[in-house]
């Protein structure tokens, strides 16, 4: 099947972006976008289709299997991971792929997501003391640590603007772990910041649940860290 | 003074959380930041003696199953000192928050291949994952304090070398594409060479191997590089190869052939003790040879129907989920195909107990570097070793802290990349020489095939790939006899006087000089 596929490229931060158009065959329909970009750039001839040089397109991968977050990008409109997606989930044959809209744009579809991890420092995302084992902690800790930090979440949040004060999922998915293992004493920073960060401006939409690649239940977490962190209704040891 | 940290996975983060804890600063130095690290998809478990499962599990037997696992090419001092403080870095994980599901008697753990007694402590088969998040919450803590510093899109370009020891690293900015270089011992945490065989592995795309190739070139020893791990159960996908997690055959996994239209559970009738859980070199060779039977068809299920409902929800759930989205099979419902394929390397740089390379003022831990597994690695040691070489490493950078500071204010041009024909050559040309079963013929000419490489039109990047690759076909030239995965149909046996040594690559005025060398004595006391 011959793919019609624009990628929106961008040669450097300070750069117009563009879309360019190639079309190319693929016969595996199980081939990920992942995989396909790949293709694309092990493909040293590729002309797109007005008859120029395509030169290798910026992205970035690691695991390829959806356990890292790295390939996060915007297919057919949708901030997904380049590997979850199928050829064949593309009906059409049509494939929009561009980058994250609400990072920096580095090159093509390589944004620049520190803020995510800045903002982690800020709400002090860190165990005080030794972790405890209150009940049912395990199973929350377990799910909250799944988090990629792909940042799909916060490309569908309404509320989310990077460099504001609200940091939305893709911090209260990992502060769940600490939340749910922490005793009343502990980690008053991390309690703070919850209020400020996170609590006060959730407008609970939930788009970060329908969107999460891992599918992590962004819901179930945030009622458990309200519980603990606004309530003050402390997991039982 | 600081210490560079080169790649922030488990051995890297568990090195600068020493350092921090220590009150010394690091500069923790990777290509993109930790949840992108090959770590994170580590799956089974991570091995320490708690004896919480009533099998009266000992460090001994924990020592003697690694050993017997690397077939004794690891060095055992190193191995005793990684068994024995297993059991407190598994405590200190816990108390990192680490969700090990725990029993009244402390933290469960499951059987895994090459170990008679449940010794695997896990979280489902997301282990890696589990542990990175822990860790990375923990460092993140000393980069607030200033303990740590991060540069998270950076790559290593190579050491700064005055006088024969290493003062410094220099690096480059992806996003800026800026150099700098930064003084004080290295730590290099930067992965196996999954690279030299490109989409062929389980592994990252970010492990290229091209930081070991550049290491390799300025007088870094290699050792062991003929030995590449073969996991029994991955499938081909798009791209790359899936690891099925021997936590699968840990919970009652079957592999079987078709005989004469039979499964035939060959593990269980050859192996009647640990039956499907043989170490992982013992079982990719069986899957060779029964492959290889005329009345035997030609694929090997991995037959997981039989696991009760209970285990699958609380310990193998995301192993379910990816064989679905993948494979688009139902383990529960229906056996998976598998193959062996690449999963890790045992060789890497050469290091001494205490994770000192032959150049002063450099280390390396996690899978870059030779030690602890010898010719097979367990599963669940890798979690282990990468985590305790980091800390080994971190102690021994310490005590260098005062000898070295880089005077160099040269900076090089940052590295080209290598190119997907030249990766595809490569990874070729090795996976078609370097199989399961090897013999010299196809060895030889993989040899051939790799020097006319050199003499081709190779930018510096590739040049380096090459020679590590070709470096690596001639320590498995070297070793003419089968141990672990290192098996050759010329020579099947083991020979424990003449090979029961490591192979040391080095590059001596460009040319590729190996030795063998000999294996420490356990102490006593």
């Amino acid at each position: 099947m011959i793919y019609q596929i624009q990628i929106l490229r961008q040669k450097g931060a300070q750069s117009e972006p563009y879309l360019q158009d190639i079309n190319y065959e693929i016969s595996d329909p199980e081939m990920s976008v992942a995989v396909l970009l790949k293709t694309l750039n092990a493909d040293s001839f590729l002309k797109d289709i007005d008859g120029q040089p395509v030169g290798k397109i910026e992205w970035e991968c690691s695991c390829l299997q959806k356990k890292c977050g790295a390939c996060a990008m915007r297919i057919g409109g949708k901030p997904r991971l380049a590997c979850d997606v199928k050829l064949k989930e593309i009906k059409n044959g049509k494939l929009l792929l561009e980058p994250l809209k609400k990072f920096p744009v580095i090159r093509d579809l390589i944004v620049d997501r520190s803020v995510m991890f800045e903002n982690l420092k800020q709400i002090n995302l860190w165990f005080d003391t030794e972790a405890g084992h209150p009940k049912k902690s395990e199973e929350i800790a377990c799910e909250a640590s799944r988090c990629l930090q792909c940042g799909c979440c916060l490309e569908v949040c309404p509320n989310f603007i990077p460099g504001d004060s609200f940091f939305a999922a893709a911090a209260f998915v990992p502060a769940a772990r600490i939340l749910s293992k922490i005793s009343k004493q502990d980690n008053p920073e991390l309690i703070s910041a919850y209020q400020q960060h996170i609590y006060r401006d959730c407008g609970k939409a939930l788009s970060c649940r329908d969107i999460c690649p891992a599918g992590i239940d962004t819901d179930s977490l945030l009622v458990n860290n309200n519980a603990v962190a606004i309530w003050k209704r402390f997991f039982k040891r | 003074m600081t210490v560079n940290i080169i790649g922030a996975g488990l051995g890297g983060l568990s090195a600068a959380h020493t350092l921090a804890q220590m009150g010394i600063q690091s500069n923790l130095i990777s290509y993109a930041p930790s949840e992108r690290a090959q770590s994170v998809m580590a799956e089974g478990g991570i091995n320490a003696c708690l004896d919480t499962m009533g099998e009266h599990d000992t460090v001994e037997e924990h020592f003697e199953d690694t050993m017997r696992g690397g077939v004794y090419l690891a060095d055992p001092n190193a191995v005793w000192d990684l068994c024995s403080q297993a059991p407190e870095i598994v405590r200190e994980l816990d108390a990192l928050g680490v969700p090990f599901p725990h029993n009244d008697k402390g933290i469960i753990q499951r059987n895994f291949g090459g170990q008679k007694k449940k010794r695997t402590a896990y979280v489902k088969s997301s282990t890696g994952k589990m542990l990175m998040t822990a860790l990375i919450d923990a460092v993140r803590r000393y980069e607030v304090s200033g303990e740590v510093i991060r540069y998270p899109r950076h790559r290593f370009e190579q050491l700064i070398l005055e006088s024969g020891a290493c003062t410094g690293v220099a690096i480059s900015d992806r996003f800026t594409g800026e150099v700098q270089n930064l003084s004080g011992p290295v730590i290099v945490a930067a992965g196996g060479l999954a690279g030299l065989f490109d989409g062929m592995t389980t592994g990252s795309t970010h492990n290229t191997s091209d930081a070991a190739a550049m290491l390799f070139s300025q007088g870094v020893e290699f050792a062991n590089l003929e030995f590449v791990q073969y996991h029994p159960t991955t499938i081909g996908i798009s791209g790359k190869r899936l690891l099925i997690s021997e936590a699968a055959r840990g919970e009652g996994g079957r592999l079987y052939v078709l005989r004469s239209g039979e499964p035939w559970y060959f593990m269980e009738e050859k192996y009647p003790e640990l039956k499907n859980l043989m170490p992982r070199d013992v079982v990719s060779a069986e899957m060779v040879a029964v492959t290889a039977h005329s009345d035997c068809g030609d694929q090997v299920y991995l037959d997981m129907t039989g696991i009760a409902n209970k285990i699958w929800k609380t310990r193998l759930s995301d192993l379910r989920d990816q064989c679905i989205h993948y494979l688009s099979v139902d383990p529960m419902k229906e056996p998976v195909p598998v193959a062996p394929g690449i999963h890790y390397f045992m060789g890497g740089i050469a290091v001494d107990e205490h994770h000192r390379t032959n150049i002063g003022g450099l280390y390396a831990c996690g899978e870059c570097a030779c030690q602890y597994h010898g010719a097979n690695r367990l599963g669940g040691n890798s979690l282990l070793g990468a985590i305790f070489g980091g800390k080994v490493a971190a102690k021994s950078a310490a005590e260098a802290l005062t000898v070295v500071d880089a005077e160099t204010e040269e900076k090089p041009v940052p590295m080209k990349e290598v190119s997907p024909a030249v990766a595809q050559r490569i990874s070729d040309i090795l996976y078609q020489s370097l199989p399961i079963m090897r013999n010299a013929d196809d060895m030889q000419s993989a040899e051939q095939k790799l020097g006319n490489m050199l003499s081709n039109n190779l930018n510096d990047t590739e040049f380096r790939r090459v020679q590590l690759a070709l470096a690596m076909v001639r320590s498995a030239l070297l070793r003419k006899e089968s141990r672990g995965a290192h098996k050759r149909m010329d020579y099947p046996d083991r020979d424990d006087l003449n090979y029961q040594k490591q192979t040391v690559a080095s590059l001596n005025d460009r040319e590729i000089k190996l030795t063998l060398r000999d294996i420490p004595e356990r102490r006593t006391s």
